[in-house]
């Protein structure tokens, strides 16, 4: 029992667990359709969030421009759709019927070539993950072998984030410009709309969330997600271990994005459109913040942190239009500056600890005069290395990082 | 340039940095089962040197030879796949990991994206880390995190890493900075007994040191090698004398 106790904490399957009855019990019983879809509609940015985690907290590289992908993947998902809401029937009253409205009111005549592969929704799912992983190859290819790193690879990722956008708006007969593509109703015949699609939708982004979780935390067991952290510590150690430290941050980044284009593809089925307010620098910057507040370190917490600021973010941006944008900065400076390993750093460092005392003050406390504190005191420090979690497993390194980069 | 039978052949090396020449047309040649120091002021392009073989600074001009096989144009993790293992100065270790996983990571499998997502530590694994951690005398300290090793625990432990890709050279920058007396004789008898099947080259400074483990030592001076030989003939040399050993 204690065995199997020790093996769940370490490999941390006990919070992916109690993350996983939260999603998939506890939400859906006390929400109705239209919060649960909000809460779906949050976790498409948990994606983003727990690629952030594997890039930036256990590779250490900063993206700022993870939008990109998660716009890219929510496209290719938006272009399928809105062919599929694009038959002729239903556009007869369109100067070229058959092709999606904005294209009609761009004055084309017809489908663009590139368009065509998106009637299969096979090549859809297969460009959702390929063509944001093949831009993200493309550019930390060039970059990591150049030793392109830190703020300058971060800066780069921005202007890539702010490139899309403007292609896209510009772009406006080929990608519905700044409007995005709106209009989106059935997936295969299926009405993406109703109540119960919503619901089922709701459960398959959770779903995949949780798979996605287990595939990071495999990775990070694994001797890759070892080197990873390793290479953020003693890059150079590394290289002179015979690595190639670039081709694992490629991956690394890959890997993220292909996270983050799940993440735009579920939200464009869930919301119903895609635009370019989802592309840019800003929201790119706020995914950041949804992994910053809850952990950069721990999976879990980057969900728990994408859901967090998002209902923030509705409960503020609406009673307070103005304040919302200055109330997100000082979160992240504040979670950076006080808390940089965000929720689940105070979990690990306060929590923890404090669960560990209670739980360990009455059994000594029972055997001799001493006080429990002062049997608790050095069985506390121990804690994160016999029963480290998921949430944090490797809160000494992200403390010490942190505390540098802070 | 010809091939030769040293493990290593460095010659007309050259590196400048903005017109300053750190190494000079510098020859040098290491015999395979060789233990070689390389001593010299501050300066004089020790470190550069080891740079410059190991891939971490690119040659102006010159070749380096590892086994007839040209090193200069190589990446650097290829030139370690070749078997140059290079220990920094200052201890360069995992912290935060133990020091079993700090061996583990740099054992030579895996070492692909992929194939280090498909590593298991199996038997053969095991047994190597027990052998190289036994040689460095941590085998009792496997379970413990590298950053509560004492500061010569991380020097053998970084030697350690290298060992387990059982390198065929070994190059060790001052490995014995800030060790007691004690430590620096367990490294010197560490040293002595590692090279025996492979050739070692060390930077040292301590000329007691340098006298018990050197097979032969090479002095430098401004980028340009000044005298080579066994240490009694170093050390009676009147031009080393003049621009080190005399201070």
């Amino acid at each position: 029992m204690d065995a199997i106790k020790t093996w769940l904490g370490r490999s941390g399957l006990a919070s992916i667990a109690i993350l996983a009855v939260l999603l998939l019990v506890v939400f859906p019983l006390a929400m109705d359709t239209f919060r649960l879809n909000l809460v779906g509609k949050y976790l498409t940015y948990g994606f983003v969030a727990i690629g952030l985690v594997m890039l930036w907290g256990y590779g250490g590289v900063l993206s700022l421009g993870q939008g990109v992908f998660f716009g890219l993947g929510g496209y290719a998902m938006a272009m399928f759709l809105k062919l599929e809401a694009s038959d002729p029937e239903s556009t007869k009253i369109q100067s070229t019927p058959g092709i999606p409205d904005f294209m009609d009111w761009n004055q084309l005549t017809e489908l663009p070539l590139w368009w065509e592969p998106f009637n299969s929704f096979g090549f859809t799912l297969f460009a959702v993950v390929a063509v944001p992983v093949l831009l993200a190859f493309i550019i930390s290819y060039a970059m990591f072998k150049r030793r392109v790193g830190g703020v300058y690879f971060a800066i780069i990722t921005q202007a890539v984030a702010l490139i899309l956008t403007v292609l896209i708006i510009g772009q406006q007969g080929y990608t519905g410009g700044v409007n995005g593509m709106t209009d989106l109703k059935t997936l295969m015949g299926w009405d993406i709309r109703t109540d119960e699609a919503k619901t089922l939708l709701y459960f398959l982004t959770a779903a995949l969330l949780l798979g996605a979780i287990l595939l990071c935390r495999w990775i990070q067991l694994s001797k890759l997600g070892t080197l990873l952290l390793a290479m953020r510590d003693k890059e150079d150690r590394v290289r002179f271990s015979g690595y190639d430290v670039s081709m694992f941050k490629v991956f690394a980044f890959c890997l993220a994005a292909a996270l983050s284009a799940i993440g735009g593809a579920m939200f464009t089925l869930q919301v119903g459109f895609m635009s370019p307010s989802f592309v840019g620098i800003v929201p790119s910057i706020e995914m950041v913040i949804f992994a910053a507040v809850g952990g950069r370190m721990s999976l879990v917490g980057a969900v728990y942190g994408a859901l967090l600021v998002n209902f923030g973010k509705t409960y503020f941006s609406e009673t307070f239009p103005d304040l919302w944008l200055f109330l997100m900065a000082a979160l992240f400076i504040g979670v950076v500056m006080a808390f940089p390993n965000g929720l689940a750093g105070l979990y690990e460092s306060h929590v923890k600890p404090w669960l560990a005392r209670r739980k360990q003050a009455p059994a000594p406390g029972g055997t001799g005069g001493e006080p429990p504190s002062a049997s608790a005191a050095p069985a506390a420090p121990t804690v994160p290395h016999t029963t480290t979690s998921a949430a944090v497993p490797t809160a000494g390194i992200g403390a010490k990082v942190s505390s540098q980069s802070a | 340039m010809s091939n030769t039978d040293f493990v290593l052949a460095v010659e007309d090396l050259t590196v400048s940095f903005d017109g300053f020449k750190a190494i000079d047309s510098l020859n040098l040649y290491v015999d395979r089962g060789e233990l070689r120091v390389v001593i010299g002021p501050n300066g004089a392009g020790k470190t550069t040197l080891l740079d410059l073989i190991c891939g971490k600074t690119k040659a102006s001009a010159g070749s380096i030879k590892f086994k007839n096989q040209e090193m200069t144009r190589l990446p650097e993790h290829m030139i370690v796949r070749a078997g140059i293992g290079r220990k920094f100065q200052t201890p360069s270790i995992y912290e935060n990991l133990s020091v079993f996983k700090n061996l583990e990571v740099s054992y030579p499998r895996g070492r692909g994206v992929f194939g280090a997502l498909g590593f298991k530590c199996d038997d053969a694994v095991k047994a190597k880390v027990d052998e190289v951690a036994g040689m460095i005398g941590l085998a009792d300290r496997l379970d413990l995190e590298a950053g509560l090793l004492s500061h010569g625990q991380k020097q053998w432990l970084e030697i350690g890493m290298l060992l387990m890709q059982d390198p065929e050279l070994l190059m060790l920058d001052e490995p014995i900075a800030g060790m007691s007396a004690r430590e620096r004789e367990l490294t010197a008898d560490l040293l002595n007994r590692i090279c025996q099947n492979r050739s070692v080259i060390v930077i040292e400074h301590d000329m007691d040191f340098v006298a018990r483990i050197a097979h032969k030592v090479t002095v430098m001076h401004q980028g340009k090698i000044l005298a080579e030989g066994s240490m009694d003939k170093v050390q009676s040399d009147p031009k080393v004398i003049d621009v080190y050993l005399g201070h």
